[in-house]
């Protein structure tokens, strides 16, 4: 069981290692996103360190949806995710290698990225531990909701359009605790509650999303 | 013993067309009825709010509409799950019924929440936890009705809304707590929604009956619906 993961986990980081751009694209988007906000809403300081953390948690939130579609979409493509339907190995445990193999490119770079943003709005450094702290803890709980919904749209027709609206209303949650753990330390408060809480939605969601996740791949393989 | 044979004979769709029919219309008169009385309590009865006027009677709709609202989710994916879980299709097509109806009282008590805020409040909406919620439990449906609208086969549209509805069902207290959390986080508006501590009794009364009346309503066009997915798929 830990063997097959290792192998899918290993598998799927060398198929993006071989690719480097398709990840890249949604690191891009992500930084896309948040430099539009000064272009929209004004380059006044105080507005930007007041809204930097929705943004960037918005535009992380937007990025990981966007980097869904690549999920499933592959393997559904040549044929490798019949493959692992009919393997041995728990689909549960291999929907969760894949989703942690799909974390490491698409998630962890936007943890890596977000103090470059953050430095963009003017963001007080003592914020900065938090905000990555809550990226950290947040997009892997976007990764599993999310595989749930690539799983569920896999070959659908505007499959796209359909995830957003299958999954952003589900990431909710973790937007208002992500975003309110930095609003909490740029209040002078301590950001415990919200990081805690969302390390149980971590913990929850990685152990019941890839039951739900290899259902959903079930049902749209059969 | 008899009565699970009984629950498994009109698991049939077949059998359960023509007693799905007959519940659909004792509902419906029914519902006509209670909603006639309860918007005569609601209108005539109940006496006027000493605070709000008579705005406050849009109550009579938009409460019982918000129940409904949360309600038929948790029914929805509770027939998702027993479809998913027996392999029965009835389930499965109760819970495609049931969404459009509660879609449609999502969106009521959001409306006449926007209707009554704006005399009252002064404005049409307010970032307050339980319209958030609402809001969001709209998407959850549209999104529910959307998967299964986007594909063509029929035993996987229900498969696949059966998993989203009791994700979402699971999901749904963690969104409401979470909003409202948020909402005392942004304590922007300075709206307070405590609503009169003692109720009239008729007023209590009137939105009982009307509770009543959209329950029997849900439960006419959920089956008449129903009825009508027997039918395109036999």
């Amino acid at each position: 069981m830990i063997a097959a993961a290792r192998t899918i986990l290993a598998r799927d980081l060398r198929i993006v290692l071989r690719r480097p751009g398709d990840a890249a694209t949604a690191l891009l988007f992500f930084v896309i996103v948040a430099s539009l906000f000064p272009l929209g809403v004004g380059a006044e300081p105080n507005l930007l360190r007041a809204v930097a953390p929705g943004v960037i948690w918005v535009a992380a939130l937007l990025a990981s949806m966007l980097s869904l579609a690549r999920l499933f979409a592959a393997d559904h493509a040549d044929g490798t995710l019949e493959q692992l339907l009919l393997g041995s190995a728990p689909l549960g445990v291999v929907s969760a290698a894949k989703v942690l193999a799909h974390w490491l490119v698409s998630g962890l770079p936007l943890v890596a990225i977000a103090p470059l943003i953050a430095l963009q709005y003017d963001l007080a450094p003592e914020l900065y531990g938090t905000l990555a702290l809550s990226l950290l803890l947040g997009t892997p709980v976007l990764g599993f909701i999310g595989a749930i919904g690539a799983a569920l749209t896999l070959g659908l027709r505007g499959a796209g359009v359909l995830l957003a609206l299958l999954v952003l209303p589900l990431y909710v949650p973790v937007l208002i605790l992500g975003a309110g753990s930095v609003e909490m330390v740029s209040a002078g408060l301590a950001p415990d509650g919200q990081l805690l809480l969302l390390a149980a939605l971590l913990v929850v969601s990685a152990a019941f999303a890839p039951w739900a996740i290899a259902a959903a791949l079930r049902i749209s393989t059969e | 013993m008899s009565t699970a044979i009984r629950w498994f004979w009109f698991a049939s769709p077949q059998t359960f067309y023509p007693l799905a029919g007959a519940i659909a219309r004792v509902s419906a008169v029914g519902a006509a009825l209670l909603v006639a009385a309860g918007l005569y309590v609601g209108f005539f009865v109940a006496p006027t709010d000493a605070q709000q006027g008579e705005v406050y009677r849009v109550i009579f709709i938009h409460v019982p509409a918000a129940w409904m609202s949360m309600f038929l989710y948790v029914v929805m994916a509770f027939w998702a799950a027993i479809g998913l879980a027996f392999n029965t299709r009835l389930s499965a097509m109760m819970a495609s019924a049931i969404a459009p109806t509660g879609a449609l009282f999502t969106f009521v008590a959001l409306w006449t929440g926007a209707l009554w805020g704006r005399p009252t409040w002064g404005t049409y909406w307010v970032w307050d936890a339980r319209l958030t919620s609402e809001l969001i439990l709209l998407f959850l449906y549209l999104g529910f009705m959307a998967l299964q609208a986007a594909i063509d086969d029929a035993r996987r549209a229900d498969r696949a809304g059966a998993v989203l509805a009791i994700v979402g069902v699971v999901n749904v207290p963690i969104i409401y707590y979470s909003v409202q959390w948020w909402n005392t986080l942004h304590q922007g508006a300075s709206v307070s929604l405590t609503r009169a501590p003692s109720m009239a009794s008729t007023m209590l009364a009137g939105m009982l009956l009307m509770a009543l009346a959209f329950w029997l309503y849900s439960i006419a066009a959920t089956l008449a619906r129903v009825r009508c997915i027997i039918r395109e798929r036999a």
